[in-house]
Parts: C-alpha cells; sequence; structure tokens
C-alpha cells in the first residue's frame, strides 16, 4: 500500500493538487467539527435544505387539514380540521409526529399515538419547516433532558411537581385517566423523555401548557426523573394490575379470590371417588 | 279464615313421591384397597412434610435475601416469604383435608333436631320466676320507685350524650379562606410567585395562596402541620389562561381576570376533591372523582355531573412588583356544601 | 353408624392418657354437658355451606396479620419529613401515619407481605359475607327459626364495610385520603346538623390532626370487639338450630344427615381456614395491592386520576357519581341531596331492605312454620327474581363506580357511560326480574315434566304412522323424591270484605293489600305434581311406545340428578 501512495504522489504533481488538499481537508475538519460538535442550546441546527424538504412533506401530509400554509381549516361550526400552527414551534411538531399521533389516521375524540409514519430525520424536516412560521418552543436537547443524572432530592421534588400538576389526569404511576367525552390523558409509558418535555411544553390537544416561567427546566426534568423512577422501579407487591387501583384489585378479588376459594370448597364438599357397587 | 298455610302431615297419601331413605353408603377406594390406602397416607404425609420444608424455607429467605433483590419485577424478598409462608399454609390445609375426605370415616349420620322453642313445661317455669320476681320486688306495686328509677337511669344517658361534647369544636370558618387582598397567587409546590406574561395561552397554574410559603424569623412555616393542610383543603386554586375572546363573564365579574387569566377554586363543591384536569381546547375543567364538569369561560359554570354550585372564582390583579395578588377573600363559599351555606352566602353577599 | 368397631374408651391408649386433665378441667369447669352434645354434632356436606367459613377465616387472618401490622404502625397525623428507604418521597412532608406505612413495606422484611395479606383478606372477607348472604337469600334460609341470625349477618356486613374503610384510610395516603375528604363531603350533606358532626368526627376543619387516630381506635378496638362479639352469636345459634340441608333421600324437616363434628367436620373446616389464609398469602405474595408509596402522602391539593375506594364501597361511588345534581335551599338551609341520597339513603335503604326481607316475606306468605329444609332458588320464582333485580342493581351501581376505567380501557365516552347508568339502574333491574322469574317458572315445569314424563334418553324412535318421538326413562326415585319435598303452593283466597251481617272487616284495606301481594309473591309457580298427577302420568308412561323402554345395552345408567351417563 505505501509504496502505490508513495507512487502516486510522485506522479501526479497538478498545479492545484495543494489547494483541492485544503480544501479536502477544511471540508472534512468543518464537516466533522459540524457533526461531533455540542449544538449551542438555543441555536437549531437546520439548513433551509431541511426547511424546504419539511415543506414539501407538509405539503403533501399535512396541508389538506392544517392548510397549505399552516393557517388552519375552521369549518362552518367555529371548529377545525386542523387548527393554525403558525407560532407552535418545533417542539409541538416534534412531538406530535414523533409520536405518531400526527398525520392522524381517522377521526376520533383526540389522536391517539400509533407507529410513527414519518422516521426521524423526516420529523426533524417538518418540524424546521413548522419553527420558520413563527417562534415557538424549541426541541429540548442536552442537560433538559438528562434525568439520568437527576439526584435523589430532585426525584423527590420532581414528584411533589407530579402529584400536583399531572396525577389528576395521569395518575400517581402515569398510567392515564378519563377526560369527557371519549378523551383521555393517555398512558406514559414508553415516552421518551424529550416527548414528556415537549408535551409539558406545548400542551398537545386537550393537555395544557405548562410554561418554562412557572414549571422551569429544572422542574420539567425533576418530572421526568420521577416518571421514570416510579416506571422503572420494580412492583414491590407482585403483579401491578397497570396500575389502575381498586377497581382492578376488586375484579382479581372477585374472580380470581372467590373465585379460587370456592372452587376450593368444591373439592372439599366433593363426593369423590366411589368404588362402583358390584 | 286463617292466612297460615296447612301444615300437613308428610304422609304417603298427600305427597306424591315417598322417601326412599337415606342411600345405600358407597365405599371410597381408599376402604377398600389397602394399597390405595397407604398411597393416600404418604401423599398426605409428604404434604405434611413439605409444608415444614417452606415453614423453614421462609426463615432462611428471611435472612438470606436482600431488601433490594427483584425476581420478576417484583421484591424477591416478598415474594420468597409469601410463597413459602401461603404454600406451607395450603399444603397443610390440602393435607387435611385430604385426610378428612379420603381416609376419615366418611358414614353419614343422622342426628334429629329439637324444635327451636324450649318446652312448654320451661316456658311456664320461667314465666313463673319472672312473675314471682317481680311479685317479691314490688316493681308493679310500688310505681314511685318505678318510675323514678326508670328516671334515673334515663338520666344517666345525659353524661354519656354530654361527654362527646368536646369531639371537636363548633363549626366555623366555611365562608371563608386565608385568601386576602394584596396576597400574591403562587405556584404550588415552588412557591414562586407569578407574572402574567409568564402564562401562556391554555396553561394551566395549579397555585396556592403566598401565605403557605411564608416563613417567620425563626425561618419556621407561618401555617404548618393541620393548620396548613385546613388551609389549603380550602384555599387551593388554578389559574387558567384563555384567549380574552373565548370568555364570557357574568355581570360584575369583567375586571376578575388579568389579560385572559382567571383564577378558580381548586376544590370541587360536590364532595371536596382538587381538580386540575383542565381541557386547554374546551376549557371544561373535570374533577377526576365523580366526573362533576364546569366550564371557565363561563363563570365555572356546571355542566354536567353531579356538583351543583358553580366553582368560585376569585377576582385578580397584579401588584406594584407586578405579580399576580387576589383582590379579595373568595366572594362565593368554596368546597363541598354544608347545611348552613345558603345562610352563610347571604352574609357573605350582603358584606361584599 | 360408623362401620368402625369400637373398642371401651377406658382400654385405649388415649383414654388412658387423657382420663387425668380431661377430669382435671371437667372438675372445674363441667364442660363434659356442653362436649357432649357438641362433638359428634353433624353438620350436613355441601360446597355452598363453607361461604360463610370464607368469611370466618378471613376475619381470623384479618386479626392475625393486623396484630402484626400494629406492632409498628404509627397512628399519628403529626407531620415529620420521610427519611427511610424508598427513595422517591426521601425529604416529602408527610404524616407519621404514612410514614410508619412506608416503614413497614420497605423497612421490616415481611412487612410488604403482611400488609398485602392483611389487605387481600379484608376484600375476602366481605366478598365471602356477600356470597354467603346470598347463599343463605335465595335458598330461604333466613326463615323461622334462623330470622335473628340473620339480622346478625347484616350487621356483620355493614360493620365489615366500615371497619375496611377504616383500615385503608389509616396510611393516610393520597387515595386513601381523597376518600376521606369524599366522606367529609357526605357528612356535610347530612340535613341541618351535617356541619356539626363534620367538626365533631374531625376535631375541626378537614382534615384536622385526630381522624386518623380515631380510625384506628375504631378499627383496632371497638369495630373488632363487635365483629367478634356478633360473630361468635352467629355460630352459638348456628349450632344451636344446626345447619340447614339441602332435600334429599333420607332428610327431613326433622333431621340433619351428614358428618359428625369430630373428627370430620373439624378436620375439614381447620383444613380450610388453612387453605384459606395460605392462598391469601399466597394472592400477598402474587398480586400487590394498594401500593401506597406510588399514590404519595394525602395533600388536599393533590389527586390521582382513578380515584377509586376499595371495591366494596364501589356502589356508593357509583350511585355518587351517578347522582343528578340536584340541591335546593329550604327555611334558610341548604339540602344536598346530590350527596345525601345516594351516599346516605342509599346505605340506609339498602341495609334496611335486607334486613327486614325474612319479616316481609313472612308477613305476605303468612308461613310461621320452622323450616330446616333449603328450598331451590327455582321454588321460589318471586323472592329469586326480587334477589337478582337487587343484585342487578347492586351491579350497576358498581360499574358506574368505575366509570373513569372502563372508559379509558374501552376507549369509550365517560359521559355516555355516565348517562346510560342513569337510567340503567333502575330498568335493568325491572328487566332482570321479569326475565328470571320467568326463568324460574320455566326451570319449574322442566322439573315436573322430568317427574311426570321422566327424563330424556337421547334415544328417538319412529312410530309405524312415521312420526319422531323421544324416548323417556323414569328418574331414579332418590332423584324424584328430592324434586317433590318443597312445599305445595298455598291456596290464595281473598279476604272477606264483609262479615255475615254486613259489618266492612276492620282492617279490610291492609288485608286486601297482604292479599295482593301474596298473589304476587305466588304468581306463576309451577306447583308440584300430585298423588294423582303421578299415578295418571304412570299409567300413561308407556302409552306411546306400547311396551316398556328397551334402552339397549349400551346405556350406562343415570346419575343421581338424573342425567344420563355418557361415558
Amino acid at each position: 500500500m505505501r509504496s502505490s501512495v508513495r507512487n502516486l504522489s510522485t506522479r501526479r504533481r497538478h498545479p492545484l493538487a495543494g489547494l483541492v488538499v485544503l480544501l479536502v481537508g477544511l471540508v472534512v475538519a468543518g464537516g466533522l467539527y459540524s457533526a461531533f460538535a455540542p449544538r449551542a442550546a438555543t441555536a437549531e441546527e437546520v439548513s433551509s435544505r431541511d426547511v424546504e424538504a419539511g415543506r414539501q412533506l407538509f405539503l403533501i401530509g399535512c396541508a389538506s387539514c392544517h392548510g397549505k400554509n399552516a393557517e388552519g381549516i375552521t369549518t362552518q361550526n367555529g371548529g377545525n380540521y386542523g387548527p393554525s400552527l403558525i407560532g407552535v414551534g418545533a417542539a409541538a411538531v416534534d412531538f406530535q409526529v414523533g409520536t405518531g399521533r400526527m398525520p392522524m389516521a381517522q377521526s376520533a375524540p383526540q389522536a391517539p399515538r400509533k407507529t410513527p409514519v414519518y422516521d426521524a430525520e423526516e420529523t426533524r424536516q417538518l418540524a424546521a419547516y413548522v419553527a420558520t412560521l413563527g417562534p415557538g418552543p424549541v426541541i429540548p436537547e442536552g442537560d433538559k433532558l438528562n434525568y439520568k443524572d437527576a439526584t435523589a432530592a430532585e426525584i423527590s421534588e420532581g414528584g411533589e411537581f407530579f402529584r400536583t400538576n399531572c396525577t389528576a389526569c395521569h395518575n400517581s404511576v402515569g398510567a392515564g385517566g378519563a377526560l369527557p367525552n371519549g378523551r383521555y390523558a393517555p398512558s406514559l409509558e414508553g415516552v421518551s423523555a424529550r416527548h414528556i418535555y415537549e408535551a409539558m411544553q406545548t400542551g398537545p390537544q386537550q393537555m395544557p401548557v405548562f410554561s418554562d416561567d412557572v414549571i422551569t427546566p429544572e422542574d420539567k426534568r425533576a418530572v421526568i426523573a420521577y416518571i421514570k423512577a416510579v416506571q422503572d422501579q420494580p412492583n414491590y407487591g407482585g403483579l401491578g394490575g397497570g396500575g389502575l387501583g381498586p377497581v382492578v384489585d376488586g375484579m382479581i378479588v372477585w374472580i380470581a379470590g372467590i373465585g379460587g376459594l370456592v372452587a376450593f370448597a368444591i373439592w372439599i364438599a366433593a363426593h369423590g371417588a366411589r368404588v362402583k357397587k358390584r | 279464615m286463617s292466612n297460615e298455610i296447612e301444615h300437613n302431615a308428610a304422609g304417603a297419601v298427600t305427597e306424591p313421591i315417598a322417601d326412599p331413605g337415606l342411600p345405600e353408603h358407597q365405599y371410597r377406594p381408599t376402604d377398600v384397597d389397602p394399597a390405595q390406602e397407604r398411597r393416600t397416607e404418604r401423599q398426605i404425609s409428604f404434604m405434611f412434610g413439605l409444608a415444614s420444608l417452606l415453614a423453614v424455607a421462609f426463615c432462611v429467605a428471611y435472612f438470606a435475601i436482600d431488601d433490594n433483590q427483584t425476581f420478576l419485577g417484583w421484591s424477591a424478598l416478598n415474594f420468597a416469604l409469601g410463597a413459602s409462608l401461603g404454600g406451607a399454609l395450603l399444603l397443610i390445609g390440602v393435607a387435611t383435608v385430604q385426610w378428612a375426605k379420603k381416609l376419615m370415616g366418611d358414614h353419614e349420620i343422622i342426628e334429629m333436631r329439637h324444635p327451636a322453642a324450649s318446652s312448654e313445661e320451661d316456658r311456664y317455669a320461667v314465666m313463673k320466676d319472672i312473675n314471682a320476681g317481680i311479685e317479691e320486688s314490688g316493681f308493679g306495686r310500688r310505681p314511685l320507685i318505678r318510675n323514678s328509677l326508670l328516671g334515673a337511669m334515663g338520666a344517666l344517658a345525659l353524661p354519656a350524650v354530654v361527654m362527646l361534647r368536646d369531639l371537636g369544636p363548633l363549626p366555623y370558618g366555611h365562608a371563608n379562606t386565608v385568601w386576602a387582598k394584596g396576597m400574591r397567587v403562587v405556584n404550588d409546590v415552588s412557591g414562586l410567585p407569578i407574572k402574567p406574561a409568564d402564562v401562556e395561552v391554555g396553561q394551566l397554574v395549579n397555585a396556592e395562596p403566598a401565605i403557605l410559603f411564608d416563613v417567620d424569623e425563626e425561618g419556621e412555616k407561618v401555617l404548618h402541620g393541620a393548620d396548613a393542610l385546613a388551609a389549603k383543603a380550602k384555599a387551593a386554586v388554578i389559574m387558567v389562561r384563555m384567549r380574552p375572546e373565548d370568555i364570557t363573564p357574568s355581570k360584575g365579574r369583567e375586571n376578575w381576570g388579568v389579560d385572559g387569566i382567571l383564577c378558580f377554586s381548586k376544590i370541587c363543591t360536590h364532595v371536596g376533591c382538587p381538580i386540575s384536569l383542565w381541557e386547554q381546547q374546551t376549557h371544561h375543567l373535570l374533577c377526576p372523582c365523580h366526573q362533576s364538569t364546569f366550564d371557565l369561560a363561563d363563570n365555572g359554570k356546571v355542566i354536567f355531573g353531579p356538583a351543583h354550585r358553580p366553582l368560585p372564582q376569585l377576582p385578580l390583579g397584579v401588584d406594584s412588583e407586578g405579580y399576580l395578588i387576589a383582590m379579595s377573600d373568595f366572594p362565593e363559599i368554596v368546597a363541598p356544601s354544608y347545611p348552613e351555606l345558603a345562610r352563610d352566602q347571604k352574609k357573605l353577599g350582603d358584606s361584599a | 353408624m360408623s362401620n368402625y368397631e369400637y373398642t371401651d374408651i377406658e382400654k385405649t391408649g388415649l383414654g388412658k392418657k387423657a382420663a387425668g386433665p380431661v377430669g382435671w378441667l371437667d372438675e372445674r369447669l363441667g364442660l363434659a354437658g356442653v362436649a357432649k352434645k357438641n362433638l359428634r354434632k353433624v353438620f350436613p356436606e355441601h360446597w355452598s355451606f363453607m361461604l360463610g367459613e370464607i368469611a370466618l377465616w378471613s376475619f381470623v387472618v384479618l386479626l392475625l396479620s393486623g396484630v402484626v401490622l400494629t406492632l409498628w404502625f404509627q397512628p399519628s397525623m403529626g407531620e415529620i419529613e420521610y427519611t427511610g428507604s424508598y427513595a422517591p418521597l426521601r425529604g416529602v412532608e408527610m404524616s407519621q401515619a404514612y410514614a410508619s406505612t412506608l416503614h413497614i413495606s420497605f423497612d421490616i422484611r415481611g412487612g410488604l407481605l403482611m400488609r398485602q395479606i392483611h389487605h387481600w383478606a379484608a376484600a375476602l372477607f366481605i366478598a365471602a359475607m356477600i356470597i354467603h348472604m346470598l347463599r343463605v337469600f335465595f335458598t330461604g334460609a333466613y326463615r323461622k327459626p334462623r330470622e335473628i341470625n340473620w339480622l346478625i349477618g347484616i350487621g356483620l356486613l355493614s360493620m365489615g364495610l366500615v371497619e375496611g374503610f377504616a383500615g385503608y384510610s389509616l396510611p393516610d395516603d393520597l387515595l386513601s385520603g381523597t376518600g376521606l375528604r369524599f366522606v367529609d363531603g357526605l357528612i356535610r350533606s347530612i340535613p341541618i346538623v351535617g356541619s356539626y358532626i363534620e367538626f365533631f368526627i374531625f376535631g375541626g376543619e378537614f382534615p384536622g390532626d385526630v381522624i386518623i387516630p380515631r380510625l384506628y381506635m375504631a378499627h383496632i378496638l371497638l369495630i373488632p370487639a363487635l365483629l367478634l362479639g356478633l360473630i361468635a352469636a352467629h355460630m352459638l345459634l348456628l349450632v344451636y338450630h344446626k345447619h340447614t340441608q339441602w332435600p334429599g333421600p333420607g332428610r327431613t324437616e326433622k333431621n340433619v344427615v351428614g358428618y359428625p363434628m369430630l373428627p370430620v367436620y373439624a378436620a375439614k373446616a381447620g383444613g380450610f381456614f388453612f387453605i384459606v389464609f395460605g392462598f391469601t398469602a399466597l394472592m400477598g405474595a402474587l398480586v400487590q395491592i394498594n401500593p401506597v408509596w406510588t399514590y404519595g402522602p394525602y395533600n388536599p391539593s393533590e389527586v390521582t386520576a382513578g380515584s377509586q375506594p376499595d371495591w366494596y364501597m364501589g356502589f356508593v361511588e357509583g350511585a355518587v357519581r351517578i347522582m343528578p345534581n340536584w340541591e335546593s335551599t329550604f327555611f334558610n338551609y341548604t339540602w344536598s341531596w346530590n350527596v345525601f341520597v345516594p351516599a346516605v339513603l342509599l346505605m340506609g335503604v339498602l341495609f334496611t331492605v335486607l334486613g327486614a326481607w325474612p319479616f316481609v316475606e313472612r308477613a305476605i306468605t303468612g308461613d310461621k312454620r320452622e323450616h330446616h329444609l333449603l328450598e331451590r332458588p327455582r321454588n321460589a320464582p318471586v323472592r329469586t327474581a326480587f334477589g337478582v333485580a337487587g343484585m342487578t342493581m347492586y351491579g350497576v351501581f358498581w360499574i358506574a363506580g368505575g366509570n373513569d376505567i372502563i372508559a379509558t380501557q374501552f376507549g369509550m365516552s365517560i359521559n355516555a357511560i355516565t348517562w346510560v347508568c342513569r337510567f340503567a339502574w333502575l330498568l335493568l333491574p325491572i328487566a332482570a326480574f321479569i326475565i328470571t322469574k320467568r326463568i324460574c317458572i320455566a326451570l319449574q315445569r322442566a322439573d315436573t315434566e322430568r317427574i311426570l314424563h321422566g327424563y330424556e334418553t337421547g334415544i328417538i324412535e319412529r312410530s309405524p304412522d312415521g312420526g319422531f318421538s323421544e324416548r323417556h326413562a323414569p328418574l331414579p326415585e332418590s332423584a324424584q323424591y328430592t324434586l317433590t319435598t318443597h312445599d305445595r303452593l298455598p291456596v290464595l283466597e281473598a279476604p272477606a270484605e264483609t262479615d255475615v251481617n254486613g259489618v266492612a272487616a276492620p282492617h279490610g284495606r291492609a288485608a286486601k293489600l297482604k292479599a295482593r301481594a301474596r298473589a304476587f309473591y305466588f304468581d306463576g309457580a309451577v306447583d308440584k305434581p300430585t298423588v294423582e298427577d303421578v299415578e295418571h302420568a304412570n299409567e300413561h308412561h308407556g302409552e306411546y311406545d306400547g311396551h316398556p323402554a328397551e334402552l339397549g345395552e349400551d346405556f350406562l345408567g343415570v346419575s343421581e340428578s338424573g342425567i344420563p351417563k355418557s361415558h
């Protein structure tokens, strides 16, 4: 190998060779830098290409409900097919598209979480496009999502915030809860930290907004840390019943408990095998 | 004419099918086959033996298994202790029952019943004795003694009832809370005061009166323990921000909000659960306990569920530093209804 | 009669060893008389007689596990900062009651197991009482002389509910504290005196700092003492009256057929105790219940979605959820019908109806005899239908209590569920009553058919003119007898409105009402066949095929209840 390289370098001596090497070096260095350097907390790493790609995706998959310029399409009786996305921010798009809620596959009281239609790249592009429509919450990253480093005290405090602000809808272990008319607060099981943060930030569908000025980014991180801690901890007492509480316990009492004990009673009082009379 | 069903003598004449009597006894395999009997004996003793082993296993698990260990995503210690204890008990029970079913005598036995009532002689004798007692005491003949005795016994009930008076104080405080003019509305848990610009449209803030986070000179909380909880149970509030065009305030409430930020009691008027299921698009607030639903864009009106009274609203203002404050205590009575509510509300309305 | 050959007791090993101690006891306690009557007391055998035992043994498990828990539980509402081993709650302010519950769950080895056994046993205790009560109801075992025992049972059930509520409120966690808040609102809804009772019970404003210690006293002292007393009375009456039995060959109103207490029932009942205990312990090992550490300590500004009481209060919860929001003001007082009616009145009505039922039924039927043979549910169609209607109403309320869980798990609208239950609580029981009554009558007809015409053998034959018919064979005599031991229907007479001289009867209206009720009670019920019916049927039995039923060599006979054996 080495001999062939030396051959190459001795034989090719174009005048611009040095310049090319310099350019290649610059491009490689710049590319490596942009690939591996830490991102600034507020600047979004988007190029105009992403925005344009996102706009194309938007026109195909989203404009039919949200309008060609994302201004929303209202109905006659004051509702809408899709609300305006101007000012919702990249975070909202990342949440809705990333959890598969958007695009909505069929009409329903609310958009359910499902397998995302767009991959991570496309989601990023859509988010980039919508972010250009108006200033809004940016996609959280870095320290804000670093719940694994949360201290025990932070987890405890996160729990206090969680029980005050979240359990009324999502239940003590994030198993979800009922809202009026067929809507619901979904389960938080298996939801990424980024999506939880974005949901608090943007208030998707009926969920209220929890702005950074009231529930600070540190508080949000603590909440996420608590959710993860509670969901990852063992069900100490045994089978958990989905975290749905006394209703499930009642079913188990009657079906397994009384059912089992009555089965034993039937066995105890059963006549038993008898020898055939000859 | 008697309403009683005629009690017919149960005999062959009136009953269509005669009693064939107890069926012939049938033997169990363990009665006739000694091999079966021995096998069942071994089965039963094996179960007892296994139960003893499980009881020992409980003790081993108690000391050997660490609190932090898990098994199948459960506490390993809880599982091991419960399975061994439960298994031991269950095996003892099953073995005992098996013994009764397979090996103990199982011939059916007949026992005759006796009528529930005592015999006529016994009843007569008892009546005689009671009568003798009454006669000898003169209870019947001495009405003064009897009546004064009854009076004394009756009067003794009074101390017993009166003793209960200090179970608790007479009712107070239903009609007011710790809210007062100028008190800041602070975020629950963090205690941070809030400026209107901090709250976005569609936001929900779970808030408390600032006094719950105030500390005195020694750094002790001003309200703590039962007092703090009692205050929270009436004074907890939520703040929501809606677009001003969506709100339809009733007369006199037009200036109770700030830039579309409204403040309502967090305590449901049904039976007192805290409510914070806020639907930002419909402006409905749902109580998780019994599903009372309130429309916060329409003065907290009840639109579904068993709550009767609308959710009380707290008038908001802004203090000199720009933080949100209450402009007075709640003009309506918060928390669940109670008998004197109508009277207290009138008083509150008159003094407003 | 046993087939064991008895040796004289003084000559056996046991007799020689026991003579001393037994003599010592008898010389001081004179127990031989009582023991003589009860050691070989006969108990009839059927699994449905063991349901009350499940309740009894669950109670014993509750006593044992409860005593263990009292060694560590601290019934105080004093606030402390948690410093124990459950990390997510460290530094949180909570009551000592809650902190000690966490301590039991995480720092006492076997503590979580005891808590779970205790809670499962409590749930089983009440469930067993209910299913036992239903068995007694549907078989008519509450009739004379057992009305008092029935009332004791209703008392046990109602106190069990209170005891359970007090028990699960002791940890002072968010879920049970929310329940206490509900009870606070409930007490407030009591007309006129509500706020006074509220302040007396809570010792001041809610939540105060005495409710947990007071519930503790009620839970470990007052109510268990009452329960023990009532259980003792319940058992005593059971022993005195002797157990009822199912009708069958050899069984009459005047005897009990079964097995003796010693050794068979002592072994079976004792064994069942260990089975109930072991089963409950296994539930405590395998299935988590009431994970209070996930709820957090009680805080009046916090709540969790899916807040429900334990299952046995579910019917009250459901009634409260579906009640319309009626509240009115009379005489300057507020009357909160929306809370008072479903929470307080409903329970009052339920237990009054349950308690009064034996006496109401007796007044309607006029049946004043003693009953020791059980009635099959089908033979009392209106009673059974009424019972099923009651269960249906209870069930609708129960479902309404879990309407939010149903909504989220089945993707339904919670408002729709509430609206449906608002009507179903009355309409479904009416439908259930009608359907059950018809089913009972149909079953009675089927019984009569089987007595008169035998059972269907499955053998089809063809007559000479081409018609198909199924051959019937007579039921065994024991089965026939069992089917005819219930009472004949009484003759219903309209009460005389005036007597011979034209004077109107003094209680005419009441008597007429009673007669109408009686007619309703027996309406439609099919009477058992008379002697003539049976003789008539026997004559015609072989008529249509002309020869005795030839059932072939493959025929394997018929079981006791008349079902042909098929293998």
